[in-house]
């Protein structure tokens, strides 16, 4: 049996303002409801105005992703009860997004397809409590009409490692167009795969060249909200050894939403999956249909930087530095940025792209506390150790093995302590900066001779 | 046309009576039935559109507002705690 899976992400925009008023969107541990107004508190009357930014980092995102942007968009409501939603329904888009057909290529050569990318409007805040022995729920509404994307694969992946990949190409992305945090445990990110089992078995009984079928399975799990890659690894293979032992029993998976327990260490049955119609969308009456013209189009595609993989490819070329290395310095955009700063500042003091890639790498550099400056200074610095000739020091060695005769007596009596004193005697006589394990190795060459 | 009123109840949260739930059906289908008299209409050399205003990307720039204060917010409420909207335990 293999697995056939689907990913669901949504990932909250870093605007100021909320999707559809002018509270503030900056909602992580604020005091509750205190960035609400009428708007995204579902009061009756209040009109919502879509955020600019929000639509067009959409757009750009969906480019990012290889997308159509068709040029006539909507928003519409999606009708659902749940206390986290104030006006009874949640303003998305349903047939006609902002963004169609896109794919990302994984670094196993696979590609992704995506089905849509669009606009919504995040809900509010749960909290479940119990007061005086009594169960009850609050709702913190600040972040009630937060601008939220969603990015809808198509069930292309067929193992854990390639939604991995996936998911963290998408994060990267996101962070390079410094559209969202995407930081997973502030819930900038969240996560949902549907997952089911296709039977692979072949009709191998006649010899006509039957192709597996490719036909997808009849119910699909969805396992809902999930807040870190990790959980998102063990919620599949949860999930897949769960429906296997269902099939193996000639049983079929219950078509449900589940959601991953943590304690547990098992995803648990949350509702049983309604059918799409049961949101009853409609064009969201308040807000008029959004238009594109090439032009507008244009200036938001001029807005994408280069991104992580065109990227990766060019340092690879361009400093002639391995793939691993470019993976590490295209991570995330301001190491590479740091990096291509350093390369610059490098060159005029006669480094290789490939010396501060490989100091920046190996001694970890932190970037947040180290300048460009100081990163050059200290290459350099190794470099000049580096440069004295092996016969230069060997000389002065000699010279000081001759003057010290009393310690390398000791020495070769037994006390290797002695070799710190000679050591001293070296870097004195020596005019240029050595470096201390090369001289000691020399001396101790010289002394067991 | 026969409409499932129970179905339609419940994704609007409504709670109904038997009574209510026989008479709705009645009305409900006399509304779709009327409603429905504008097949009959030709559309063909109409577009097809969901807003009647004419307006087309009518949005706003992302600038903040000044939000309601805390009491505000809960001011209509009818249970609050800790600053939140209180209700029945849902999990």
């Amino acid at each position: 049996m293999k697995p056939v899976i689907g990913l669901e992400v949504h990932v909250e925009l870093k605007t100021k303002s909320k999707m559809f008023c002018g509270c503030s969107a900056d909602y992580f541990g604020k005091k509750p409801n205190t960035h609400t107004c009428p708007v995204c508190l579902g009061l009756p009357g209040a009109l919502p105005v879509p955020n600019k930014t929000a639509i067009e980092w959409c757009v750009m995102l969906g480019m990012a992703l290889d997308c159509n942007i068709p040029l006539f968009s909507k928003f519409d409501r999606k009708n659902y009860f749940y206390p986290d939603l104030a006006k009874g329904y949640q303003i998305s888009q349903y047939d006609e997004p902002f963004c169609l057909k896109g794919s990302i290529k994984l670094g196993s050569g696979k590609t992704i397809r995506i089905t849509r990318v669009h606009m919504e409007e995040d809900t509010g805040k749960l909290i479940h409590e119990n007061v005086n022995g009594q169960g009850i729920t609050l709702i913190d509404f600040n972040r009630s009409g937060v601008p939220l994307v969603e990015i809808v694969t198509e069930p292309d992946f067929d193992n854990t490692k390639d939604v991995l990949d996936y998911l963290k190409k998408l994060q990267q992305i996101a962070r390079y167009l410094d559209i969202s945090n995407a930081d997973m445990e502030k819930g900038d990110m969240r996560l949902e795969p549907n997952i089911s089992l296709r039977s692979n078995t072949t009709n191998t009984t006649n010899n006509t060249n039957q192709q597996i079928t490719n036909k997808l399975p009849n119910y699909k799990v969805e396992v809902k909200n999930i807040n870190s890659f990790r959980f998102v690894e063990k919620a599949i293979a949860f999930e897949i050894k769960r429906q296997t032992e269902i099939i193996e029993k000639k049983g079929i998976p219950v078509q449900e939403t589940r959601g991953w327990d943590e304690n547990k260490q098992k995803t648990v049955t949350q509702r049983v999956k309604e059918e799409a119609s049961d949101y009853r969308y409609f064009p969201e009456p308040d807000i008029p249909p959004i238009r594109w013209n090439d032009k507008k189009l244009l200036m938001i595609k001029k807005q994408i930087p280069e991104l992580p993989d065109t990227k990766k490819r060019r340092f690879q070329k361009q400093y002639n530095i391995s793939q691993y290395d470019a993976e590490i310095l295209t991570r995330e955009k301001t190491l590479a940025d740091f990096y291509e700063t350093c390369v610059n500042d490098g060159q005029k003091a006669n480094l290789t792209a490939k010396q501060v890639s490989n100091y920046i790498i190996n001694k970890k550099i932190d970037i947040e506390s180290t300048l460009p400056a100081e990163i050059i200074k200290n290459i350099k610095a190794l470099t000049i150790y580096l440069r004295i000739d092996e016969s230069e020091i060997k000389k002065i060695v000699e010279r000081v093995l001759n003057e010290n005769k009393n310690a390398v007596g000791d020495y070769r009596n037994g006390k290797v302590s002695a070799v710190q004193y000679l050591i001293g005697k070296v870097l004195m006589v020596s005019k240029e900066k050595l470096e201390v394990s090369r001289v000691k190795k020399i001396l101790e060459e010289k002394l067991n001779d | 046309m026969k409409i499932n009123v129970k179905h339609v109840a419940k994704l609007a949260n409504l709670p109904l009576s038997q009574e209510e739930e026989k008479k709705f059906e009645k009305q409900l289908s006399s509304i779709l039935e009327y409603v429905e008299q504008l097949n009959s209409v030709d559309t063909k050399n109409f577009e097809i559109t969901s807003q009647i205003t004419g307006l087309e990307n009518i949005t706003r720039e992302d600038k903040t507002s000044i939000s309601l204060f805390q009491e505000e917010a809960l001011s209509n409420s009818k249970s609050n705690h800790n600053g939140m909207f209180k209700i029945k335990k849902i999990l």
